[in-house]
């Protein structure tokens, strides 16, 4: 991916990720999100991931995100009022994150083997999709197995949560 | 200046840091359960990046991290589903989505 790319891409990202963090309006945050994980699906799609770019698009912003925006409008939130909110969380919080950030700088720059540039992949269209689908049916069927019993469970799980008592 | 794997790692862990202060200094449940979709979506890039990095024999990127991503994807979206599911019959009693205002169990 053409360097130029991968920073307009990023920025975009990190910067609709801040508007998600800072915004006080719900509705704001869920379409910052939106937009910050189509960055990211661009992001995938420079690393030759284009199956997971697909997926990511369709499942996270197209449903999961939706899901959120729907839940929004029916619990009617509104902006965020304005509540006292001491300080000290603040700057805890943010010293926290801060700290974080130092931490992964100086990981990153002892990590000799990330410094390499990446190698370059075998030429020709790559059949994504296909050598994605034998890797999951072959080595990790029961996992898949696996998530659909969840699927499954996560499903009667939301349609119990949200009953009403029967008068 | 070539891309490196650290570009794409540190790329990650900012998203990971963005959405760890979100959790920690926002008071509106709804946009903590967004700020956690947020460090979900770091950990992929970073598999991602890694399953690019290392490449099989035949020059091919290691679909097992992809996998994984896969299946992150899947246990987020099911996540979402049952948190918002928990989160509207905490509305439909308490009212509010207000942190502080549902802080009955804390010690």
């Amino acid at each position: 991916m053409s360097p130029i790319l991968f920073y307009l891409f990023s920025a975009l990202v990190l910067v609709f990720a801040v508007a998600v963090v800072a915004n006080r309006n719900p509705v704001a945050s869920a379409l910052s999100l939106v937009v910050s994980l189509l960055g990211l699906a661009a992001l995938f799609v420079g690393l030759n991931a284009y199956f997971i770019a697909a997926i990511q698009v369709l499942v996270y912003a197209g449903a999961v995100m939706v899901l959120f925006l729907f839940i929004i409008m029916l619990l009617n939130i509104q902006s965020e009022a304005r509540r006292k909110m001491n300080p000290l969380a603040y700057i805890a919080g943010g010293g926290v994150t801060a700290l974080f950030v130092v931490q992964l700088s100086n990981v990153l720059s002892h990590f000799a083997l990330g410094k390499t540039e990446f190698p370059p992949i075998a030429s020709g269209t790559i059949d994504d999709v296909h050598h994605l689908g034998s890797t999951l049916f072959s080595t990790h069927n029961l996992p898949f197995q696996v998530i659909g019993v969840l699927i499954l469970v996560s499903t009667i799980g939301v349609v119990v949560l949200s009953k009403r008592e029967l008068k | 200046m070539q891309l490196t794997l650290n570009h794409y790692l540190f790329v990650g862990g900012l998203i990971f840091a963005i959405g760890f202060a979100g959790v920690m200094l926002r008071r509106n449940i709804l946009i903590i359960f967004m700020c956690l979709e947020l460090m979900l979506n770091a950990a992929n890039l970073t598999l991602v990046a890694f399953s690019r990095f290392n490449l099989t024999a035949d020059g091919l990127p290691n679909y097992n991290a992809q996998v994984l991503v896969f299946f992150i994807i899947t246990v987020a979206a099911a996540e979402v589903a049952v948190g918002l599911a928990i989160i509207v019959a905490l509305f439909r009693v308490r009212q509010t989505t207000h942190v502080d205002d549902i802080s009955s169990l804390k010690f």
